[in-house]
């Protein structure tokens, strides 16, 4: 009997299980569809073509990690795509001519940076109580100059082991190195922190303030560690960044506000407390594949951005309404 | 002009009105005479307030009634209301804060000369009427929202505790004045929680309990009795759950309290917060709505600092910065609203190891192995049904309840704090949570437990506290602690207490006995 109960109740975990990551489950799907329909419409479509999706979704993958981690705690970081430009111009002007063993010392004190420019948005959330999305969009500006100031022009250089890390495949020819990279950073930075009481002190203060508080979570010193942990991936974004393009550009890019439609898009709920690293990253592949098809399809360029704002929202109301059914049911 | 057709100014009957399966009123029914203060009556949740909203527009009844001098009319909103001149002064204070208060004013179109006038009849002649709302202090804001429900000159005019955060020299301005309402056009519905207020200004009273209507008393000298009478109703015995209650009363002389607070303040709702909380007993505390028990309870889990005072836990004297000093130092705290202190969206095992992994200091990996023996463990010691327990939200009241008592018992209980644990949830559920809480006093948890249901003293505690304007005004053994005694000592009814707030009511009843003869005596005249 007690053994019945074990089964039904691990049948039980699992349909949770399912049903939480309904959505990343069913995002997967959409971006199958979506690879079988590019396959249909541009049967040439291989693994040169897979290996470059690879290196170019990689900084916007990260990027969208980055605002996951800290959207999951409740709150938003508006700096990531200044932080991405900051770390890049920095990396690329320090590794330019020098050694590769350099390199890693580059990429060490660059992932230090994005620490500190992580700590810097978190104290300022903390401590000032000035709401999120006002310092970060402050603090933008702060490290895009920066990021001006270090390098005026795009230039400098990558080491070649960092730019190996993340161009052409690995194994099969299929397997762009780019996505084992991905995997590598979710595997040391993510699985720790949710196996950790960090992870659920993170779910929990972006869940209820409040019940957190009252369970004893310390609230500020977590949504600091989350902003930390958001400054770092964002380095990592911008070490990519220089990884996949060799040099450092000192002007944002769109990541900011792709970041945040990423995340919407792959889940994680923007009032906190609900979703992963998992959807975002799938998500991004979506967006860039959409991109990719319209291209196939000799949309004109500016429809295309329509049509990809367009999907995204369909996309939200058609899950808000599966959603919605399935709360009522 | 014509005469109206009936001699009730405002009549609702039958209304009745459920929030999912919650009946919050079943038959209410209220009858108000033209120039009467009428009485609205009950205990907590006995649905006074949900009867206002309807009668007010700001709740849509499920059924019944209501009739204004004599032709029946459904409100749909608060502006409609006001319109048919029923207006409500709220339990809380609605003024917009950020705008000073002429704009309030201008919002709700009040006239001015009048407002002018009624706040010089409250005492508030000296209020600038540029200062923004926020910077006004909360008893001038209710009088600010009772000058302005009279200047709009109100068919029936009601007053949802309007009294309740007023100091002493104001509520006595405030009950002159409604008790001026009486013998003209104009009625007044009157909640108060006081009873000595009920005397002073109102003609008669409605009862409710439980969401119906269950008497009608004209308020004389003596009705107080009857009048809690009524609201009590017939006390229903059930669940003699004291049988295990072997060795209450018997505490040893030299047994240490496990929690001692001495005259714990905080802001202006508590005054003199005292009591000792002995290991293996159920302390209960009873109050009415807003006396002070929040705040206490509020102190005691940490989330708020009292400005006075001194707590000891196990003799040692503690000051906690944070909800984590109180639970390290053995103090949890069970809310009554579940929403307060569950993560809804998150799963049963995370509700239940969060505080639990609190208590550890690392921040290394969770031992998830461990982790989930002590879950399984909490989830089968309170029966919790976690087949939805993928989201909490999910998962019905009572088990959610459970799920908030269980996080706790999971890392092992020293004291528990209950604030109204089984406030809204089943019957089933209700015995289950008296049972552990008997038997975590049992194995030498002390468990303070404040309940709005006063049956539940008997059921479960060993001794009572009874909170009163900020106060600990009575301890009564669990034996003597039937629902009558613990009524009367809530609503502080002993001739021999001296509390000045009541000295200057029965001031003011005097003054308004005598207002009240001389306008008799004017209406004789006509």
């Amino acid at each position: 009997m007690t053994n019945a109960t074990a089964t039904m109740n691990r049948v039980a975990s699992l349909g949770a299980d399912v049903r939480r990551n309904a959505w990343t489950l069913g995002l997967l799907a959409f971006l199958v569809v979506l690879l079988v329909f590019t396959k249909v419409i541009q049967p040439g479509y291989g693994p040169i073509a897979a290996q470059g999706l690879g290196t170019s979704v990689l900084p916007l993958a990260l990027a969208a990690v980055a605002q996951a981690i800290v959207v999951i705690a409740g709150g938003i970081d508006l700096s990531i795509g200044s932080m991405m430009a900051l770390t890049s111009v920095v990396s690329a002007t320090l590794m330019k001519g020098q050694s590769e063993e350099f390199g890693v010392a580059v990429v060490v004190g660059v992932l230090l940076l994005g620490v500190v420019l992580g700590a810097v948005n978190g104290g300022l959330v903390v401590i000032t109580r000035v709401p999120d999305i006002v310092v970060t969009l402050a603090m933008s500006f702060v490290w895009a100059g920066f990021a001006l100031l270090v390098r005026a022009a795009p230039g400098g250089g990558a080491a070649l082991w960092l730019k190996d890390l993340v161009i052409g495949p690995i194994g099969n020819e299929w397997i762009p190195r780019a996505a084992i990279a991905m995997v590598v950073v979710v595997a040391i930075i993510w699985i720790p922190v949710v196996r950790s009481r960090l992870g659920l002190s993170i779910y929990a203060i972006g869940s209820n303030q409040l019940a957190a508080f009252r369970s004893g979570v310390p609230v500020g010193r977590t949504k600091l560690a989350a902003y930390v942990l958001t400054g770092l991936c964002a380095a990592l974004a911008g070490l990519s960044l220089t990884a996949s393009t060799g040099i450092g550009t000192p002007v944002p890019g769109p990541y900011t506000l792709m970041s945040v439609a990423a995340v919407v898009l792959g889940g994680v709920s923007l009032a906190g407390g609900r979703g992963g690293v998992f959807g975002p990253i799938v998500a991004v592949v979506v967006l860039q594949m959409i991109r990719t098809d319209m291209t196939f399809l000799n949309v004109n360029t500016n429809l295309a951005v329509v049509a990809q704002g367009v999907i995204l929202i369909g996309v939200l109301m058609f899950g808000s309404l599966f959603e919605l059914r399935r709360a009522r049911a | 002009m014509t005469l109206p057709t009936t001699d009730l100014l405002l009549e609702a009957t039958g209304v009745s009105k459920t929030y999912g399966a919650v009946v919050a009123l079943k038959a209410a029914s209220l009858a108000v005479r033209p120039g009467e203060v009428h009485a609205l009556m009950g205990a907590n949740g006995a649905g006074k307030s949900t009867l206002v909203k309807i009668l007010t527009g700001a709740v849509r009844p499920d059924g019944g009634t209501i009739a204004v001098h004599g032709k029946e009319r459904i409100v749909h909103s608060p502006l409609e209301a006001r319109r048919g001149g029923l207006v409500s002064v709220y339990q809380e204070p609605a003024l917009i804060p950020d705008l000073d208060i002429r704009s309030n004013l201008r919002l709700t179109e009040t006239p001015l000369e009048p407002f002018r006038y009624w706040l010089r009849e409250l005492g508030l002649e000296d209020l600038n009427l540029s200062s923004q709302a926020r910077r006004v202090p909360l008893a001038s804001l209710r009088i600010i929202d009772l000058a302005r429900a009279l200047a709009i000159e109100p068919d029936v005019l009601m007053l949802d505790e309007m009294t309740a955060a007023l100091p002493a020299n104001l509520t006595e301005r405030v009950l002159e004045v409604i008790g001026r309402q009486r013998g003209g056009e104009r009625s007044v519905i009157f909640i108060s929680h006081r009873l000595i207020e009920i005397a002073a200004v109102c003609d008669r009273a409605t009862v409710l309990r439980e969401g119906e209507t269950v008497g009608v008393v004209d308020v004389t000298e003596g009705s107080d009795d009857r009048i809690v009478e009524l609201m009590l109703g017939q006390i229903v015995k059930e669940m003699p759950a004291g049988a295990e209650r072997a060795a209450r009363g018997m505490r040893a002389a030299d047994v240490k309290p496990r929690l001692a607070a001495r005259g714990l303040t905080a802001g202006t709702k508590l005054h003199d917060g005292s009591f000792e909380l002995f290991p293996g007993e159920v302390l209960g505390v009873v109050a009415l709505e807003g006396q002070g028990q929040d705040e206490l309870f509020d102190i005691l889990a940490g989330s708020v600092r009292p400005s006075g005072g001194e707590l000891l836990v196990d003799g040692a004297p503690v000051s906690f910065r944070h909800p984590a000093d109180a639970i390290r130092a053995g103090l949890v705290y069970v809310a009554a609203d579940r929403a307060e202190a569950l993560l809804m969206q998150r799963s049963v095992r995370e509700n239940i190891a969060l505080p639990f992994t609190t208590r550890l200091r690392n921040w290394g990996l969770i031992d998830l192995a461990r982790e989930r023996k002590t879950v399984d463990g909490a989830v089968a010691t309170l029966q919790i049904d976690a087949r939805a327990g993928g989201e909490v939200r999910r998962l019905s009241g009572g088990n959610q309840q459970k799920v908030t008592i269980a996080r706790w018992v999971a890392g092992g209980v020293r004291t528990m704090l209950c604030f109204d644990p089984t406030r809204g949830i089943d019957i089933r559920t209700k015995q289950q949570i008296y049972r552990l809480l008997r038997d975590l006093a049992g194995a030498g948890a002390a468990v303070l437990l404040y309940t709005s249901e006063l049956k539940e003293v008997q059921l479960v505690c060993d001794r009572a506290i009874v909170i009163f304007g900020g106060r600990v005004v009575a301890e009564i053994d669990a034996a003597d602690a039937d629902e009558p005694a613990l009524l009367r000592a809530a609503y502080n009814l002993r001739s021999d207490a001296v509390i000045p707030e009541l000295a200057a009511v029965e001031a003011a009843a005097v003054a308004i006995g005598a207002a009240a003869v001389a306008g008799d005596e004017a209406e004789g005249d006509r």
